[in-house]
């Protein structure tokens, strides 16, 4: 791993910090009585702050969660530079892709 | 326990690190995909979520919780060493970590059930 | 001879770069006994074709290191009894490194990537020069002085995971080095330093899994050397733009 994709992942992961311990304590509150579409959508719905948070999430963790991916593969297996960054572009760009969906599936029905 | 060099509290806590990091990542499409759902198929998200009262998918979501939170605790460990003064007292900080994950992870349960 | 108890199994890698195995001996133990005593036993007594390094056989020239039951040792500093698992040793040459022949490990590579990690000197000054004065309690100079004594053994190259999974990783010695080059304050260019650990193989592909500071018999610490560079590399970087 060099250096540029060293700091692209430790900033992602600095970002994510509040964002991960929100995510947490909304997972612990929202699991209260079971879970339920409208119960979620009634709180995500319409709200800027949630586009914003989980937006801003869906960015961060898909270029961590990319970069981690390619870490990992290009110590397990025998691939080349290009095969690695293709994944790591592939998987990160699918997932900001599903993400942006997810998040606007929640947010702005 | 594994023999050999690798047997020693750091070197799990890495591992733990690792494997925390390649689950979450893995699951995270499948994550995305059910989400999405609200907004095409708003049934089947529901249906989805009916799973969610089973006993063992609870203990899978708790998992999940458990992962998430382990990442993000020895992530800080991490980011702290790497950014901030040295410590001396890393096996600490990465029990902490896996205490803290496990104290998130228990809470979660106990509000599921 | 010392007085013999009993015996335990030995089991001894015996090849070279293209392959080899473990040969299997019975070794009289012994009530102080290391296993560089152990190695030498065999190749005296049971085998002259094994082929092992040692030299000072005190603990201070690092070239008795080998596998040992699965970590790497300096074996002259390794008593059996604290070491014998169910009766068994296993010796190996150290891990990461092409087997010259048996427990000689070939020592290119890792010197290879000390020299690529910027092992040289490159001074400040010339000898017409007046000297600096560094203070003792200089703390810069006190960062340095804790990483300097790596006798290049190459434990923790061998403890080290992210070396055996990259070919191109420099690895904690070279690192260390790297590390205790940038807090020297006759090092004439410290910018050049901090780009020789940032490349492909650089301090960043550290995952700080801990063994090389576990192992290392010189109780030094170049997980913190690492991460040091680490940061160091960053700001750095933040200075100059991106």
């Amino acid at each position: 791993m060099d250096i540029r994709l060293y700091m692209a992942q430790r900033l992602s992961a600095i970002i994510m910090i509040p964002l991960v311990f929100g995510h947490l304590g909304v997972m612990i509150y929202a699991i209260q009585g079971g879970l339920s579409a409208s119960e979620i959508l009634s709180r995500t719905q319409g709200s800027v702050f949630w586009f914003l948070f989980y937006g801003l999430f869906v960015i961060a963790v898909s270029v961590h969660g990319a970069i981690g991916l390619r870490t990992i593969l290009s110590e397990f297996l025998r691939l080349n530079d290009l095969a690695l960054d293709a994944i790591m572009w592939g998987f990160g760009l699918v997932s900001i892709f599903m993400g942006a969906r997810a998040v606007s599936a929640v947010t702005w029905l | 326990m594994i023999k050999g060099h690798r047997n020693h509290p750091l070197w799990y806590a890495y591992a733990l690190h690792r494997v925390s990091g390649l689950t979450l990542v893995l699951f995270l499409p499948l994550h995305f995909y059910v989400l999405s759902l609200a907004l095409t198929q708003p049934q089947r998200l529901d249906g989805f979520l009916h799973w969610t009262e089973i006993p063992a998918v609870k203990f899978a979501e708790m998992g999940l919780v458990f992962l998430l939170s382990v990442h993000l605790l020895g992530g800080i460990r991490l980011l702290v060493l790497e950014l901030l003064p040295w410590s001396p007292r890393q096996k600490t900080w990465a029990a902490l970590a896996a205490g803290g994950a496990l104290f998130v992870s228990g809470t979660f349960l106990l509000n599921a059930v | 001879m010392a007085n013999t108890k009993d015996t335990m199994t030995v089991k001894v890698w015996r090849g070279d770069k293209h392959g080899g195995a473990y040969h299997e001996f019975a070794v009289p133990r012994q009530d102080n006994q290391t296993v560089l005593d152990v190695v030498s036993w065999l190749q005296q007594n049971r085998d002259p074709n094994l082929s092992y390094r040692f030299a000072c056989r005190v603990g201070m020239c690092g070239s008795c290191a080998m596998m040992v039951n699965g970590t790497p040792r300096w074996t002259c500093r390794t008593h059996v009894n604290k070491v014998l698992d169910a009766n068994t040793l296993v010796v190996a040459p150290l891990r990461n490194l092409p087997p010259i022949k048996d427990l000689v490990a070939d020592m290119d590579p890792f010197f290879d990537k000390w020299i690529e990690a910027g092992g040289h000197h490159d001074p400040s000054a010339s000898r017409f020069d007046a000297m600096p004065q560094i203070a003792p309690d200089d703390t810069k100079r006190a960062v340095a002085n804790e990483s300097i004594e790596c006798i290049n053994c190459a434990v923790c190259y061998a403890a080290c995971d992210t070396v055996a999974h990259n070919e191109n990783y420099l690895g904690p010695a070279a690192l260390q080095r790297a590390w205790t080059l940038y807090n020297d304050e006759k090092v004439n260019d410290t910018d050049a330093v901090l780009a020789a650990v940032s490349g492909k193989g650089g301090c960043h592909n550290c995952h700080s899994q801990g063994s090389c500071s576990l192992y290392c018999p010189n109780e030094l610490n170049p997980m913190r050397a690492i991460a040091g560079l680490k940061s160091a590399t960053i700001k750095h970087q933040l200075k100059r733009g991106r």
